[in-house]
């Protein structure tokens, strides 16, 4: 670092919420040209140091400097007019305007009797996807554009003005790898043009790639800045948590049963083509590869909400049909989807009814629901997961991702299922109850259930699976036992680079 | 008292508040501006309101569980007005003229058969092809009105049968027959949406679809089964008031269907989906009535009547929102 004034620091910011200290004497510099890891658990107060930044929230005490002026951020219109810009996890984009109008939103420039000038527009947004080096145009419509390139898009808006420093909030949770590097390489630009980068994220392989420090935050406080250099994945995620993390690979300890799922020559049009894989009670099988890898929609294909064009399904070695979810329960398979709260949980439902609700039919008495019941089931399953809720009564949308986890984990668990599919096991979730989590898929194959793990994280397929499925295109690459797998030869088959194994 | 309490207490509670208030405005008022003698609480003009809300509350008792299930029905006015004629019609029919009286419970059935089947093809249309319900049900509303027409042109189809008349007019422990339906209605609904299995599934369809076919609850049938219950609700809503007028113009149950889903929203019930409550439902319908009858008894009329049902119905949902964002990291818009 050079010795000059940082582009934006923060000084002894305190937040309060009635009964919660938000935010408690947060302080941290971005110097101009830096990329700047801000890192903490769901809850650290990551959310809310962007919010008071972004004139959302005014903070009860504390100043924010930027450059060497000490700033009061009115709103977030008022914010990005001095520089601090945002790019949200979640893009805000009107899909049906073209690229220009939605860059230049609310800001459209304007002739006489307020007409919009259109040639104007046009050159300025030129311009500025220029330096971009997209592949689209300012009359694209927004709508058209792949996710990444409307990430390109927030990004290009976060460029109308002169930044002094932009917030990248989870920026690559939905990219490809290819589409990565070229965010990437759009920050190193940024970075060039001595914009200071604040970029959150829980994935640590992005984090040590592309940042030079990192500052952490726990509880609301701040827990110190290192250089990301001189430090290492173990005591980053020491300074978040409080504690050690356990991500030692975890050895099989228990018999490995039957065949409960047997999968043959499976295919679903272009999505992947001639799948062959089985799983067995006591273990979980491993799918790892790239977003379009196919794995999803197979997971998918197993529980009914895609019909398969080719291939057979195989459980307990009879061939079985599944057409719709109701027929994949009804045969022990089921599915924690990846989108846990949009396919998951019905988020205004209490925590009890959420659980039961696959079998609330079975559990009737005479016409009625049988609420007694469904209150002893939920019982058993909040002690067995340890759901740290209140009581039953307690709505799903308030409890924390990994809790909500549980419920979806406990909501399967309670029908007893031969077969648990898990898709992107702790996406969202904080890297305390990750551990929980990963220790629970263990605990459950050993139990002898059958469970399937999906996950786009490689540490976590490395520590939970006893076998690895590596995907690459809709293809199998190969599978892997947890003795011969390593994180080279994992990578090269799921980049299709891997000449060796069973290739289809 | 656990943070949020209130706001629910304020929340469920609201509408009831709404109707003291209502009550405690017109009795004050009546006495200055009333030119009747007869106080507005008085005993006999309260259990008349309650008579006068039984066809909306019936209906609004089954909007609630569609809204609730995430869909709206914008038919049961001209469902209502179709089960009217097959009413009254049927007992002329010269297969029926022998029976006498034995034809009121024929001719009942028959309507709230009807109304039941043209539930039956909305929800059918609604889950066969996923169109919305919304576009689905308005078509049904043009279509079933223009039956009505094409029965009777634009003469009124009238029968009055003086058993039937007595029937609607009795009063069984001071409350009207209109009355009794209305209340056993909103029990029955209410066991079923908080009792029963197709009421769970009926809230977890509504707040979160993909979900609930996750979860193997098959959503079509459900959606079937409450555009049914709605169609048998807005014939039997008929069957009890035109047992007792005898008469039905081809334009009666227009603009029904709104003020059914003014009363439920009233009530609290979302348009999205997923969360209302009957009973809040049932104290929506008083409150709308409590309106019109209270502001007709200090001489208001009509039109005046409608402006400010539409400027309070626009009232509360502002203060609904307002109690909702409270607390909520929503960000101003």
């Amino acid at each position: 670092m050079t010795d000059q004034q940082p582009a934006l620091r923060l000084e002894g910011i305190v937040k309060t919420f009635p009964g919660v200290r938000a935010l408690d004497n947060v302080s941290f510099a971005v110097m101009p040209g830096e990329v700047h890891a801000l890192m903490g658990e769901n809850g650290a107060g990551k959310s809310t140091s962007m919010k008071v930044l972004g004139g959302i929230y005014q903070p009860d005490e504390g100043t924010i400097y930027v450059g060497e002026k000490p700033t009061v951020m009115h709103s977030p219109l008022d914010a990005k007019a001095k520089g601090i810009v945002f790019i949200h996890q979640e893009l805000s984009l009107a899909e049906e305007l073209s690229v220009a109008e939605n860059i230049y939103l609310g800001e459209l420039p304007k002739k006489r009797f307020g007409l919009v000038d259109w040639d104007t527009l046009y050159a300025r947004t030129d311009k500025i996807l220029e330096k971009l080096k997209v592949s689209f145009n300012a009359k694209t419509r927004v709508g058209d554009l792949s996710i990444a390139n409307q990430q390109m898009v927030e990004i290009a808006r976060a460029l109308t003005v002169d930044a002094k420093a932009v917030f990248f909030d989870e920026p690559t949770a939905s990219l490809t790898d290819a589409e990565k590097v070229v965010l990437f390489e759009v920050i190193a630009d940024l970075q060039k043009q001595g914009v200071g980068i604040v970029y959150i994220s829980h994935r640590m392989e992005e984090i040590f790639k592309i940042t030079d420090r990192i500052s952490v935050l726990r509880d609301g406080q701040y827990r110190g800045t290192l250089n990301t250099r001189e430090t290492n994945e173990e005591e980053v995620t020491q300074l978040m948590i409080g504690r050690k993390l356990d991500l030692s690979r975890s050895a099989l300890t228990h018999e490995v049963g039957d065949v409960a799922l047997e999968v043959r020559g499976l295919s679903c049009g272009d999505l992947y083509r001639d799948v062959d894989f089985e799983v067995r009670r006591g273990e979980v099988l491993g799918f790892y590869g790239l977003v379009g890898a196919g794995r999803t929609e197979i997971a998918e294909t197993l529980f009914g909400l895609r019909d398969p064009s080719a291939g057979k399904i195989l459980m307990d070695g009879q061939e079985v049909r599944i057409h719709s979810p109701a027929d994949a329960i009804a045969r022990g398979i089921s599915l924690v989807p990846e989108d846990r709260k949009g396919q998951g949980l019905v988020l205004g439902m209490n925590c009890r009814d959420n659980m039961t609700l696959p079998q609330v039919d079975d559990l009737k008495a005479g016409p009625f629901v049988a609420e007694g019941a469904e209150v002893s089931i939920f019982d058993q399953y909040r002690d067995k997961l340890d759901i740290r809720t209140p009581g039953w009564k307690q709505t799903v949308g308030n409890l924390s991702g990994g809790n909500q986890q549980k419920i979806v984990i406990g909501k399967w668990l309670s029908m007893h299922p031969s077969v648990l599919i898990v898709d992107e096991p702790t996406r969202g979730i904080d890297v305390g109850s990750k551990s929980e989590i990963h220790n629970l898929l263990r605990e459950l194959a050993s139990q002898g259930y059958a469970v399937i793990v999906i996950s786009s994280e490689m540490p976590e397929v490395l520590h939970v699976a006893d076998r690895i499925v590596a995907m690459f295109n809709g293809r199998v690459m190969r599978t892997f036992t947890s003795e011969e797998v390593t994180e080279d030869n994992l990578i090269q088959a799921i980049s299709g680079l891997s000449g060796d194994g069973q290739a289809a | 008292m656990q943070p949020g309490t209130l706001s629910t207490f304020l929340k469920r509670g609201a509408i009831w508040g709404f109707i003291v208030l209502e009550l405690i405005f017109f009795s004050i008022a009546g006495e200055f501006m009333s030119l009747s003698d007869n106080a507005f609480m008085d005993l006999d003009n309260m259990l008349l309101l309650l008579k006068q809300s039984a066809p909306i509350g019936i209906i609004a008792m089954g909007m609630t569980i569609v809204m609730i299930n995430g869909n709206i029905d914008l038919s049961v006015g001209a469902i209502y007005a179709i089960s009217a004629i097959i009413l009254l019609d049927s007992m002329t029919w010269p297969i029926f003229g022998a029976l006498g009286d034995g034809a009121i419970p024929i001719a009942w059935l028959l309507a709230l058969a009807v109304g039941t089947a043209l539930g039956a093809l909305n929800g059918l249309i609604v889950w066969k092809t996923g169109v919305d319900a919304f576009i689905v049900t308005l078509g049904a509303m043009l279509g079933y009105r223009g039956l009505v027409f094409m029965y009777n042109g634009e003469q009124p189809t009238s029968h009055l049968n003086w058993t039937l008349v007595d029937f609607a007019e009795a009063q069984f422990l001071g409350l009207h027959t209109a009355t009794w339906f209305l209340l056993l209605v909103t029990a029955a609904i209410w066991f079923l949406m908080n009792k029963t299995v197709h009421g769970r599934n009926a809230y977890a369809i509504g707040d979160n679809r993909e979900a609930a076919v996750n979860a193997g609850i098959r959503v079509g049938p459900h959606m079937m089964i409450n555009f049914m219950i709605i169609g048998f609700l807005a014939a039997l809503s008929a069957v009890v008031f035109y047992s007792e007028s005898g008469s039905v113009n081809p334009n009666d149950g227009e603009l029904y269907e709104l003020w059914v889903i003014t009363a439920v929203v009233l009530g609290g019930t979302k348009l999205t989906g997923g969360a209302g409550s009957i009973i809040s439902t049932f104290g929506g319908v008083l409150a709308i009535q409590l309106l019109r009858k209270g502001l007709s008894h200090i001489g208001a009329d009509t039109e005046t009547v409608n402006l400010v049902i539409g400027l309070i119905l626009i009232a509360v949902l502002f203060l609904d929102r307002q109690l909702n964002i409270k607390g909520k990291e929503e960000l101003k818009v």
